[in-house]
């Protein structure tokens, strides 16, 4: 890819940063190739080495915090008339609904990844309830005076369960930590994204 | 590494590497790549932030025929490496401590 074209393709991919940060992070870039071109690098390989546009989003989306990105996406990008504050209050009832429900619908969506870790930690606990159960049940025969070894079984077995249930319990939390940076790296990547067809 | 702890020390790096002589943003990623390699995207944040905490400034200056960004560390900037080489020197004795009392 040539110079202008890679400088083009990342610009309207960071549409939804700030304009004053797209153009110093575009001024940044240029200099960069224009430095390895001086260097002896043809231009492709000088924008080769950048990485990918789509690489150089995403490395940003992981810099930037969400809040800076809703900020720049809720700020107008030009004066407000008077007739379109009327429209806004007017609005109002039919758009507030809207917002909350969007609001709404992104919790539920965020507490549906949480699901399985929420399923597994019940059954956790669950395995340790029956265990403690257990071997309370085989504490109180064994008060008075009866030998019965069925509940003291029930409890070691739910033991062991738990503690093996434990183990699957920290893998999955890990791995939904995992996945739930990921999903708000790509999410801000959407925003730094977005605007690019606008 | 630690994100955070990351970034501290990322920030040092490349106040060192402007310290003696005022440097541009390529440089900057040659000089620092033997000890640790950063992405332009890496840098750009970076630089911006010690821009921002008046570490250092930025100057355009004409460079066969374009213009160059050359970063100047400022008061500040000095005094953070500085800081940082106390801050670790404390934290390095914390860590032999811990070395040799989890040796024994």
């Amino acid at each position: 890819m040539r110079k202008e074209e890679f400088l083009r393709e990342l610009k309207r991919h960071l549409a939804g940063l700030p304009k004053d940060d797209i153009n110093n992070r575009i001024e940044f870039y240029s200099e960069m190739i224009e430095d390895r071109m001086d260097e002896g690098l043809t231009e492709e390989e000088a924008v080769n080495e950048l990485g990918s546009v789509e690489s150089i989003v995403n490395s940003i989306a992981k810099d930037t915090p969400f809040v800076k990105l809703i900020k720049e996406k809720v700020t107008p990008k030009r004066e407000i008339k008077g007739w379109e504050i009327l429209l806004l209050v007017l609005g109002f009832p039919l758009w507030l609904p809207l917002v909350i429900t969007g609001i709404v619908l992104a919790f539920v969506a965020y507490l549906m990844i949480w699901v399985a870790d929420f399923v597994s930690l019940t059954i956790e606990f669950a395995f340790c309830a029956t265990s403690a159960a257990g071997f309370v049940a085989y504490a109180a025969y064994a008060i008075n005076g009866v030998n019965n070894l069925v509940p003291l079984g029930a409890a070691l077995m739910s033991l062991g369960g738990a503690l093996m249930f434990y183990w699957v319990c920290v893998v999955m939390t890990k791995g939904t930590l995992k996945i739930s940076g990921r999903i708000l790296t790509k999410i801000k990547a959407a925003f730094i994204r977005k605007g690019s067809n606008r | 590494m630690d994100a955070q702890l990351r970034r501290g020390v990322l920030d040092v790096c490349v106040l060192v590497a402007i310290k003696n002589k005022d440097s541009y943003g390529y440089k900057i990623i040659k000089d620092l790549k033997p000890v640790v390699e950063l992405s332009e995207s890496t840098l750009y944040t970076i630089l911006k932030r010690l821009e921002e905490g008046k570490m250092l400034i930025v100057r355009s200056v004409e460079f066969e025929g374009r213009l160059r960004k050359y970063y100047h560390i400022t008061q500040r900037g000095l005094k953070r490496i500085e800081d940082f080489k106390d801050e670790w020197e404390e934290l390095m004795r914390v860590y032999s401590f811990i070395v040799e009392e989890s040796d024994l």
